[in-house]
Protein backbone atom coordinates (compact mmCIF):
# COMPACT_ATOMS: atom_id res chain seq x y z
CA UNK A 1 0.00 0.00 0.00
CA UNK A 2 1.64 3.55 -1.09
CA UNK A 3 1.81 5.36 2.00
CA UNK A 4 -0.12 8.68 2.51
CA UNK A 5 2.07 10.70 3.26
CA UNK A 6 5.08 10.03 0.96
CA UNK A 7 7.63 9.47 3.64
CA UNK A 8 9.45 6.81 4.08
CA UNK A 9 11.11 4.84 7.16
CA UNK A 10 14.09 2.65 5.94
CA UNK A 11 14.14 -0.07 8.95
CA UNK A 12 17.95 -1.07 9.85
CA UNK A 13 18.21 -4.00 11.51
CA UNK A 14 22.15 -4.64 11.60
CA UNK A 15 23.57 -7.65 13.84
CA UNK A 16 24.40 -6.77 17.56
CA UNK A 17 27.73 -5.90 17.60
CA UNK A 18 29.95 -7.18 20.56
CA UNK A 19 29.70 -4.62 22.59
CA UNK A 20 26.13 -4.40 22.35
CA UNK A 21 25.94 -8.14 23.30
CA UNK A 22 27.72 -7.75 26.74
CA UNK A 23 25.29 -5.06 27.55
CA UNK A 24 27.53 -3.78 29.96
CA UNK A 25 28.22 -0.75 28.34
CA UNK A 26 24.79 0.46 27.37
CA UNK A 27 24.01 -0.45 31.33
CA UNK A 28 26.58 1.68 32.22
CA UNK A 29 25.59 4.53 29.26
CA UNK A 30 21.68 4.30 31.08
CA UNK A 31 23.20 4.45 34.87
CA UNK A 32 24.78 7.76 33.92
CA UNK A 33 21.91 9.16 32.43
CA UNK A 34 19.74 8.33 35.65
CA UNK A 35 22.86 9.57 37.96
CA UNK A 36 22.58 12.62 36.09
CA UNK A 37 19.17 13.56 37.32
CA UNK A 38 19.60 12.27 40.42
CA UNK A 39 21.86 16.07 40.87
CA UNK A 40 19.12 18.25 38.63
CA UNK A 41 16.69 20.58 39.97
CA UNK A 42 13.27 18.58 41.59
CA UNK A 43 10.06 19.12 40.11
CA UNK A 44 7.61 18.34 43.10
CA UNK A 45 5.42 20.67 44.51
CA UNK A 46 4.77 20.52 48.33
CA UNK A 47 1.26 20.90 47.59
CA UNK A 48 -0.52 22.14 50.43
CA UNK A 49 1.90 24.48 51.15
CA UNK A 50 2.54 25.18 47.81
CA UNK A 51 0.73 25.63 45.16
CA UNK A 52 1.25 25.30 41.46
CA UNK A 53 0.22 28.28 39.32
CA UNK A 54 -2.30 28.05 36.74
CA UNK A 55 -2.07 29.07 33.16
CA UNK A 56 -4.72 32.35 32.29
CA UNK A 57 -7.18 30.39 31.25
CA UNK A 58 -7.56 27.80 33.69
CA UNK A 59 -11.20 27.07 34.50
CA UNK A 60 -11.88 26.37 38.41
CA UNK A 61 -14.67 26.68 40.50
CA UNK A 62 -17.66 28.91 39.36
CA UNK A 63 -18.29 32.62 40.84
CA UNK A 64 -21.32 34.56 40.19
CA UNK A 65 -19.89 38.35 40.21
CA UNK A 66 -20.93 41.21 41.76
CA UNK A 67 -20.75 44.63 39.81
CA UNK A 68 -18.83 47.99 41.42
CA UNK A 69 -21.65 48.60 43.97
CA UNK A 70 -21.89 45.63 45.12
CA UNK A 71 -25.34 44.18 43.70
CA UNK A 72 -25.83 40.68 42.03
CA UNK A 73 -24.88 40.65 38.49
CA UNK A 74 -27.07 37.79 37.33
CA UNK A 75 -30.61 38.49 36.16
CA UNK A 76 -31.67 34.83 35.88
CA UNK A 77 -31.70 34.62 31.83
CA UNK A 78 -31.34 31.33 31.98
CA UNK A 79 -28.96 31.56 28.81
CA UNK A 80 -26.14 29.86 31.05
CA UNK A 81 -28.22 26.89 31.67
CA UNK A 82 -29.49 26.44 28.13
CA UNK A 83 -25.64 26.68 27.20
CA UNK A 84 -24.74 23.83 29.26
CA UNK A 85 -24.17 20.93 27.42
CA UNK A 86 -23.94 18.89 30.96
CA UNK A 87 -27.21 20.31 32.38
CA UNK A 88 -25.56 20.87 35.27
CA UNK A 89 -27.10 24.55 36.17
CA UNK A 90 -30.56 25.00 37.12
CA UNK A 91 -32.30 28.40 38.58
CA UNK A 92 -35.44 29.76 39.89
CA UNK A 93 -36.02 33.32 39.22
CA UNK A 94 -37.49 36.08 41.51
CA UNK A 95 -38.75 39.60 41.17
CA UNK A 96 -36.91 42.40 42.52
CA UNK A 97 -38.62 43.86 45.98
CA UNK A 98 -38.93 47.53 46.45
CA UNK A 99 -35.74 48.23 48.75
CA UNK A 100 -33.06 45.24 47.68
CA UNK A 101 -32.31 48.00 44.68
CA UNK A 102 -28.89 47.64 46.51
CA UNK A 103 -28.96 43.93 46.17
CA UNK A 104 -29.92 42.86 42.79
CA UNK A 105 -29.05 44.91 39.58
CA UNK A 106 -31.72 44.30 37.50
CA UNK A 107 -35.99 43.59 38.46
CA UNK A 108 -35.27 39.64 38.27
CA UNK A 109 -32.57 37.78 40.19
CA UNK A 110 -32.32 34.36 40.32
CA UNK A 111 -33.77 33.43 43.91
CA UNK A 112 -32.26 29.89 43.62
CA UNK A 113 -29.03 29.18 41.42
CA UNK A 114 -27.73 25.62 41.69
CA UNK A 115 -24.92 23.69 39.51
CA UNK A 116 -24.14 20.21 40.00
CA UNK A 117 -20.02 19.74 39.94
CA UNK A 118 -20.81 16.39 39.82
CA UNK A 119 -22.39 17.41 35.97
CA UNK A 120 -20.16 20.13 35.05
CA UNK A 121 -17.59 19.56 32.79
CA UNK A 122 -15.70 23.13 32.73
CA UNK A 123 -16.31 23.77 29.38
CA UNK A 124 -16.72 27.21 29.90
CA UNK A 125 -19.93 27.53 28.03
CA UNK A 126 -21.67 29.62 30.72
CA UNK A 127 -19.33 32.15 30.94
CA UNK A 128 -19.42 32.40 27.31
CA UNK A 129 -22.68 32.61 27.27
CA UNK A 130 -24.00 35.50 29.90
CA UNK A 131 -25.02 38.56 28.35
CA UNK A 132 -24.17 40.38 31.87
CA UNK A 133 -20.77 38.81 32.84
CA UNK A 134 -21.93 37.52 35.85
CA UNK A 135 -20.57 34.17 36.18
CA UNK A 136 -16.93 33.09 35.63
CA UNK A 137 -14.85 30.24 35.99
CA UNK A 138 -12.02 31.81 38.13
CA UNK A 139 -12.34 29.97 41.03
CA UNK A 140 -9.60 27.08 42.75
CA UNK A 141 -10.34 23.74 41.90
CA UNK A 142 -13.70 22.05 43.40
CA UNK A 143 -13.12 20.50 46.92
CA UNK A 144 -13.43 16.77 46.99
CA UNK A 145 -16.65 15.43 49.27
CA UNK A 146 -17.91 12.42 50.50
CA UNK A 147 -21.89 12.83 49.99
CA UNK A 148 -22.72 13.44 46.55
CA UNK A 149 -25.72 16.40 47.32
CA UNK A 150 -22.35 18.21 48.98
CA UNK A 151 -21.68 18.85 45.45
CA UNK A 152 -24.84 20.55 44.30
CA UNK A 153 -23.62 23.90 44.95
CA UNK A 154 -26.04 26.99 45.76
CA UNK A 155 -25.33 30.50 46.26
CA UNK A 156 -24.07 30.62 49.14
CA UNK A 157 -21.07 28.72 47.89
CA UNK A 158 -21.17 30.49 44.60
CA UNK A 159 -21.61 34.18 44.73
CA UNK A 160 -19.09 36.56 45.35
CA UNK A 161 -18.43 37.94 48.88
CA UNK A 162 -19.98 40.98 49.53
CA UNK A 163 -17.70 43.87 48.42
CA UNK A 164 -17.62 45.94 52.15
CA UNK A 165 -16.84 42.67 54.25
CA UNK B 1 36.74 -16.82 78.97
CA UNK B 2 33.67 -15.60 80.40
CA UNK B 3 34.58 -12.46 79.07
CA UNK B 4 34.89 -13.31 75.60
CA UNK B 5 31.45 -14.93 75.57
CA UNK B 6 30.03 -11.53 77.06
CA UNK B 7 31.76 -10.09 74.10
CA UNK B 8 30.26 -12.25 71.81
CA UNK B 9 27.02 -12.04 72.38
CA UNK B 10 27.22 -8.13 72.89
CA UNK B 11 28.66 -8.23 69.42
CA UNK B 12 26.57 -10.68 67.91
CA UNK B 13 23.25 -8.61 69.23
CA UNK B 14 24.44 -5.18 67.91
CA UNK B 15 25.45 -7.06 64.85
CA UNK B 16 21.79 -7.83 64.56
CA UNK B 17 20.95 -4.72 65.36
CA UNK B 18 23.16 -2.62 63.12
CA UNK B 19 22.06 -4.94 59.86
CA UNK B 20 18.06 -4.48 61.12
CA UNK B 21 18.52 -0.51 60.82
CA UNK B 22 20.55 -0.54 57.77
CA UNK B 23 17.46 -2.55 56.39
CA UNK B 24 15.16 -0.02 58.07
CA UNK B 25 16.52 2.98 56.57
CA UNK B 26 17.64 0.93 53.07
CA UNK B 27 13.64 0.95 52.58
CA UNK B 28 13.99 4.75 53.26
CA UNK B 29 16.85 5.27 51.68
CA UNK B 30 15.46 3.22 47.98
CA UNK B 31 12.14 5.58 47.99
CA UNK B 32 14.67 8.68 48.86
CA UNK B 33 17.29 7.41 45.57
CA UNK B 34 14.17 6.03 43.49
CA UNK B 35 12.67 9.49 44.04
CA UNK B 36 16.14 11.49 43.25
CA UNK B 37 16.90 9.30 40.15
CA UNK B 38 13.57 10.63 38.87
CA UNK B 39 13.68 14.48 39.75
CA UNK B 40 11.61 13.98 42.54
CA UNK B 41 11.90 14.41 46.44
CA UNK B 42 10.12 11.38 48.22
CA UNK B 43 9.42 10.72 51.49
CA UNK B 44 9.57 14.41 53.39
CA UNK B 45 6.30 14.60 55.51
CA UNK B 46 7.18 11.70 58.73
CA UNK B 47 10.24 14.00 60.40
CA UNK B 48 13.10 16.03 59.09
CA UNK B 49 13.47 14.98 55.77
CA UNK B 50 11.24 11.92 56.68
CA UNK B 51 13.36 10.27 58.15
CA UNK B 52 10.72 8.55 60.62
CA UNK B 53 9.30 7.02 57.31
CA UNK B 54 10.41 3.51 58.24
CA UNK B 55 8.84 3.65 61.53
CA UNK B 56 5.72 4.95 60.10
CA UNK B 57 5.90 1.99 57.44
CA UNK B 58 6.69 -0.70 60.45
CA UNK B 59 3.29 1.06 62.45
CA UNK B 60 1.21 0.46 59.71
CA UNK B 61 2.54 -3.14 58.77
CA UNK B 62 2.18 -4.25 62.35
CA UNK B 63 -1.75 -2.68 62.53
CA UNK B 64 -2.80 -4.16 59.29
CA UNK B 65 -5.08 -6.73 59.32
CA UNK B 66 -3.31 -10.49 58.87
CA UNK B 67 -5.11 -12.28 56.36
CA UNK B 68 -4.63 -16.44 56.09
CA UNK B 69 -6.24 -17.46 52.96
CA UNK B 70 -8.87 -20.89 54.55
CA UNK B 71 -6.71 -22.85 51.63
CA UNK B 72 -3.33 -21.91 52.80
CA UNK B 73 -1.45 -24.04 54.20
CA UNK B 74 -1.26 -22.50 57.80
CA UNK B 75 2.43 -23.67 59.66
CA UNK B 76 3.83 -23.22 56.30
CA UNK B 77 2.21 -20.33 55.43
CA UNK B 78 3.70 -18.52 58.94
CA UNK B 79 7.11 -20.23 58.22
CA UNK B 80 7.56 -18.97 55.03
CA UNK B 81 8.72 -15.23 56.44
CA UNK B 82 10.27 -16.29 58.89
CA UNK B 83 12.51 -18.48 56.94
CA UNK B 84 13.57 -15.42 55.19
CA UNK B 85 13.82 -13.05 57.33
CA UNK B 86 16.10 -15.77 59.44
CA UNK B 87 18.53 -16.56 56.82
CA UNK B 88 18.87 -13.30 55.61
CA UNK B 89 19.96 -12.34 59.49
CA UNK B 90 22.37 -15.18 60.46
CA UNK B 91 24.99 -14.75 56.74
CA UNK B 92 25.98 -11.78 58.96
CA UNK B 93 27.75 -14.02 61.29
CA UNK B 94 31.17 -14.63 59.39
CA UNK B 95 31.68 -11.37 58.06
CA UNK B 96 34.83 -9.46 59.53
CA UNK B 97 33.72 -5.58 59.77
CA UNK B 98 37.14 -5.05 61.10
CA UNK B 99 40.59 -6.10 62.60
CA UNK B 100 40.98 -6.61 66.65
CA UNK B 101 40.42 -4.03 68.67
CA UNK B 102 42.44 -4.01 71.83
CA UNK B 103 41.25 -2.47 74.95
CA UNK B 104 43.52 -2.37 78.31
CA UNK B 105 44.01 -6.42 78.54
CA UNK B 106 40.75 -7.74 76.32
CA UNK B 107 41.25 -8.53 72.75
CA UNK B 108 37.37 -7.67 70.47
CA UNK B 109 37.72 -9.85 67.66
CA UNK B 110 35.30 -7.92 65.39
CA UNK B 111 34.01 -10.65 63.87
CA UNK B 112 31.07 -13.06 64.96
CA UNK B 113 32.99 -16.64 64.09
CA UNK B 114 35.96 -17.15 61.59
CA UNK B 115 35.12 -20.24 60.51
CA UNK B 116 37.72 -21.67 58.11
CA UNK B 117 34.72 -22.05 55.29
CA UNK B 118 33.52 -18.95 55.70
CA UNK B 119 32.12 -18.69 51.85
CA UNK B 120 31.20 -22.04 51.79
CA UNK B 121 28.93 -21.17 55.04
CA UNK B 122 27.04 -18.11 53.22
CA UNK B 123 26.52 -19.72 50.33
CA UNK B 124 25.03 -22.34 52.38
CA UNK B 125 23.08 -19.45 53.84
CA UNK B 126 21.81 -17.85 50.48
CA UNK B 127 20.59 -20.65 48.87
CA UNK B 128 18.34 -21.68 52.47
CA UNK B 129 16.96 -18.14 51.79
CA UNK B 130 14.79 -19.58 48.82
CA UNK B 131 13.24 -22.29 50.63
CA UNK B 132 11.05 -18.75 52.31
CA UNK B 133 10.23 -18.01 48.87
CA UNK B 134 9.70 -21.46 47.72
CA UNK B 135 7.36 -22.12 50.77
CA UNK B 136 5.59 -19.10 51.05
CA UNK B 137 4.17 -19.05 47.23
CA UNK B 138 3.42 -23.12 47.93
CA UNK B 139 1.89 -22.63 50.80
CA UNK B 140 -0.21 -19.25 49.40
CA UNK B 141 -2.19 -21.89 47.22
CA UNK B 142 -2.18 -19.31 44.69
CA UNK B 143 -0.95 -20.04 40.94
CA UNK B 144 0.44 -16.79 40.79
CA UNK B 145 2.44 -17.06 44.05
CA UNK B 146 3.45 -20.46 42.62
CA UNK B 147 4.88 -19.44 39.53
CA UNK B 148 6.75 -16.65 41.50
CA UNK B 149 8.14 -19.08 43.81
CA UNK B 150 9.27 -21.33 41.05
CA UNK B 151 11.08 -18.45 39.15
CA UNK B 152 12.70 -17.41 42.18
CA UNK B 153 13.98 -21.49 42.92
CA UNK B 154 15.13 -21.71 38.81
CA UNK B 155 16.95 -18.55 38.93
CA UNK B 156 18.52 -18.71 42.47
CA UNK B 157 19.79 -22.12 41.20
CA UNK B 158 21.21 -21.01 37.83
CA UNK B 159 23.04 -17.93 39.00
CA UNK B 160 24.21 -19.56 42.42
CA UNK B 161 26.57 -21.88 39.61
CA UNK B 162 28.21 -19.21 38.22
CA UNK B 163 28.29 -16.91 41.33
CA UNK B 164 30.14 -20.48 43.19
CA UNK B 165 32.33 -20.56 39.42
CA UNK B 166 33.32 -16.90 39.71
CA UNK B 167 34.09 -17.25 43.47
CA UNK B 168 36.15 -20.25 42.56
CA UNK B 169 38.50 -17.68 40.42
CA UNK B 170 38.92 -15.84 43.39
CA UNK B 171 39.87 -18.94 45.92
CA UNK B 172 42.27 -19.31 43.63
CA UNK B 173 44.12 -15.67 44.02
CA UNK B 174 43.55 -16.14 48.17
CA UNK B 175 44.02 -19.65 48.27
CA UNK B 176 41.40 -19.47 51.71
CA UNK B 177 38.37 -20.12 52.12
CA UNK B 178 38.41 -18.27 55.42
CA UNK B 179 36.45 -14.52 54.93
CA UNK B 180 38.60 -13.23 57.79
CA UNK B 181 42.17 -14.29 55.86
CA UNK B 182 40.73 -13.14 52.59
CA UNK B 183 40.48 -9.76 54.23
CA UNK B 184 43.85 -10.19 56.09
CA UNK B 185 45.58 -10.84 52.65
CA UNK B 186 43.90 -7.29 51.20
CA UNK B 187 46.08 -5.12 53.60
CA UNK B 188 46.76 -1.58 52.39
CA UNK B 189 45.74 -1.02 48.65
CA UNK B 190 45.90 -4.83 47.30
CA UNK B 191 42.45 -5.39 47.01
CA UNK B 192 40.91 -8.47 45.14
CA UNK B 193 39.49 -6.28 42.11
CA UNK B 194 42.41 -5.72 40.94
CA UNK B 195 43.56 -9.47 40.53
CA UNK B 196 39.58 -10.54 39.31
CA UNK B 197 37.93 -7.93 37.57
CA UNK B 198 36.21 -9.96 35.90
CA UNK B 199 35.39 -12.22 38.57
CA UNK B 200 33.94 -9.55 39.98
CA UNK B 201 30.96 -8.07 37.38
CA UNK B 202 30.24 -12.00 37.90
CA UNK B 203 29.98 -12.20 41.22
CA UNK B 204 27.92 -8.77 40.99
CA UNK B 205 25.72 -9.75 38.53
CA UNK B 206 25.12 -12.90 40.74
CA UNK B 207 24.48 -11.08 43.76
CA UNK B 208 21.79 -9.08 42.06
CA UNK B 209 19.84 -12.37 41.12
CA UNK B 210 20.52 -14.15 44.69
CA UNK B 211 19.11 -10.97 46.30
CA UNK B 212 16.29 -10.86 43.84
CA UNK B 213 17.02 -7.32 42.84
CA UNK B 214 16.02 -5.54 39.79
CA UNK B 215 16.82 -6.54 37.02
CA UNK B 216 16.50 -10.08 37.91
CA UNK B 217 13.22 -9.70 40.37
CA UNK B 218 10.86 -11.67 38.82
CA UNK B 219 9.91 -13.74 41.55
CA UNK B 220 8.02 -10.68 42.06
CA UNK B 221 6.24 -9.21 39.30
CA UNK B 222 2.77 -7.38 39.55
CA UNK B 223 2.30 -7.27 35.38
CA UNK B 224 2.30 -11.03 34.93
CA UNK B 225 1.46 -12.68 38.58
CA UNK B 226 -0.35 -9.90 40.32
CA UNK B 227 2.02 -9.49 43.03
CA UNK B 228 4.51 -12.81 42.71
CA UNK B 229 5.49 -14.92 45.57
CA UNK B 230 3.74 -12.84 48.23
CA UNK B 231 0.45 -12.37 46.77
CA UNK B 232 -1.23 -13.64 49.86
CA UNK B 233 0.81 -12.08 52.42
CA UNK B 234 -0.52 -9.08 54.53
CA UNK B 235 0.77 -7.39 57.13
CA UNK B 236 3.82 -8.14 59.42
CA UNK B 237 4.56 -11.13 57.34
CA UNK B 238 4.41 -9.59 53.92
CA UNK B 239 6.64 -6.83 55.69
CA UNK B 240 9.21 -9.75 56.65
CA UNK B 241 9.45 -10.76 53.19
CA UNK B 242 10.16 -7.05 52.20
CA UNK B 243 12.32 -7.05 54.66
CA UNK B 244 14.38 -10.03 54.29
CA UNK B 245 15.59 -8.55 50.83
CA UNK B 246 16.69 -5.03 52.37
CA UNK B 247 18.72 -7.53 54.88
CA UNK B 248 20.28 -9.50 52.17
CA UNK B 249 21.50 -7.05 49.77
CA UNK B 250 22.55 -5.50 53.13
CA UNK B 251 24.99 -8.74 53.49
CA UNK B 252 25.59 -8.77 50.04
CA UNK B 253 26.69 -5.81 49.85
CA UNK B 254 29.13 -6.57 53.12
CA UNK B 255 30.47 -10.00 51.23
CA UNK B 256 30.98 -8.40 47.98
CA UNK B 257 33.10 -5.37 49.97
CA UNK B 258 34.84 -8.50 51.98
CA UNK B 259 35.81 -10.23 48.59
CA UNK B 260 36.47 -8.20 46.30
CA UNK B 261 36.76 -4.51 47.41
CA UNK B 262 39.36 -4.92 50.36
CA UNK B 263 37.18 -5.21 53.49
CA UNK B 264 38.03 -3.07 56.44
CA UNK B 265 41.42 -2.39 54.38
CA UNK B 266 42.63 1.45 52.84
CA UNK B 267 45.70 2.01 51.64
CA UNK B 268 47.98 4.07 54.31
CA UNK B 269 46.39 1.77 56.98
CA UNK B 270 50.56 1.38 58.25
CA UNK B 271 50.73 5.49 58.59
CA UNK B 272 47.66 5.50 60.65
CA UNK B 273 48.23 2.86 63.27
CA UNK B 274 51.75 3.80 63.44
CA UNK B 275 50.97 7.27 64.27
CA UNK B 276 47.17 7.65 65.62
CA UNK B 277 47.79 4.17 67.27
CA UNK B 278 46.44 0.86 66.07
CA UNK B 279 42.64 1.32 67.46
CA UNK B 280 42.15 4.41 65.38
CA UNK B 281 42.93 2.29 62.39
CA UNK B 282 40.63 -0.09 63.28
CA UNK B 283 38.09 1.92 63.92
CA UNK B 284 38.61 3.87 60.54
CA UNK B 285 38.54 0.24 58.78
CA UNK B 286 34.99 -0.27 60.75
CA UNK B 287 33.81 3.13 59.14
CA UNK B 288 35.49 2.73 55.83
CA UNK B 289 34.40 -0.75 55.32
CA UNK B 290 30.70 0.35 55.87
CA UNK B 291 31.19 3.26 53.83
CA UNK B 292 31.62 0.75 50.75
CA UNK B 293 28.78 -1.23 52.04
CA UNK B 294 26.34 1.84 52.10
CA UNK B 295 27.83 2.93 48.55
CA UNK B 296 27.03 -0.71 47.06
CA UNK B 297 23.22 -0.79 48.76
CA UNK B 298 23.38 2.80 47.01
CA UNK B 299 25.00 1.01 43.34
CA UNK B 300 22.26 -1.80 44.40
CA UNK B 301 19.13 0.84 44.23
CA UNK B 302 20.81 3.01 41.27
CA UNK B 303 20.49 -0.34 39.06
CA UNK B 304 17.08 -1.04 40.18
CA UNK B 305 15.95 3.01 39.22
CA UNK B 306 17.46 2.57 35.65
CA UNK B 307 17.24 -1.46 34.28
CA UNK B 308 13.85 -3.09 33.66
CA UNK B 309 13.71 -6.70 34.71
CA UNK B 310 14.50 -8.95 32.21
CA UNK B 311 12.27 -11.64 30.55
CA UNK B 312 12.41 -15.11 31.94
CA UNK B 313 13.93 -17.00 28.63
CA UNK B 314 16.05 -14.15 28.43
CA UNK B 315 16.83 -14.38 32.40
CA UNK B 316 17.56 -17.87 31.38
CA UNK B 317 19.92 -17.18 28.60
CA UNK B 318 22.18 -15.17 30.40
CA UNK B 319 22.95 -16.98 33.35
CA UNK B 320 23.31 -20.36 31.45
CA UNK B 321 24.94 -19.22 28.20
CA UNK B 322 26.46 -15.87 29.42
CA UNK B 323 27.57 -16.29 32.55
CA UNK B 324 28.96 -20.09 33.27
CA UNK B 325 30.94 -19.64 30.58
CA UNK B 326 32.55 -16.57 31.17
CA UNK B 327 33.28 -17.79 34.67
CA UNK B 328 34.62 -20.77 33.16
CA UNK B 329 36.95 -18.97 30.77
CA UNK B 330 37.87 -16.56 33.87
CA UNK B 331 39.07 -19.56 36.16
CA UNK B 332 41.08 -20.91 32.81
CA UNK B 333 42.62 -17.62 32.66
CA UNK B 334 43.49 -17.14 36.39
CA UNK B 335 45.00 -20.43 36.27
CA UNK B 336 46.95 -19.27 33.58
CA UNK B 337 48.06 -16.62 34.99
CA UNK B 338 48.95 -17.95 38.30
CA UNK B 339 51.08 -20.62 36.67
CA UNK B 340 52.71 -18.03 34.61
CA UNK B 341 53.44 -15.74 37.35
CA UNK B 342 55.11 -18.47 39.67
CA UNK B 343 57.55 -19.66 36.82
CA UNK B 344 58.97 -16.45 35.60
Amino acid sequence: MEPLSNKKKVLDVKPLTLAEKMYLPAIAKGMAITMSHFFKKKVTIRYPEQQREFSENFRGMHSLKRDEDGRERCTACGLCALSCPAEAITMTAAERQKGEENLYREEKYAAVYEINMLRCIFCGLCEEACPKEAIYLDGPIVPSDTLRKDFIYGKDKLVEAPLNQ
Amino acid sequence: MLTDLYIKIALVVVIFAISLLIAMYSTYAERKVAAFLQDRLGPDRAGPWGILQPAADGMKMFMKEEIIPTRATGFLFIVGPSLAIMTACIGSAVIPWGQKLVIGSTTIDLQVTDINVGILYIFGVVSLGVYGIMIGGWASNNKYSLLGAIRAASQNISYEISMGLSIIALLMVTGTLSLREIAEQQHGWHWNIIYQPVGFVLFLICAFAETNRSPFDLPECETELVGGYHTEYSSMKLGFYLFAEYINMFISSAVMVTLYWGAYNYPGMDYIAAHFGANASVILGVVLMFMKIFLFIFFFMWVRWTIPRFRYDQLMDLGWKGLIPFAIANIVVTGLVIVLYHHS
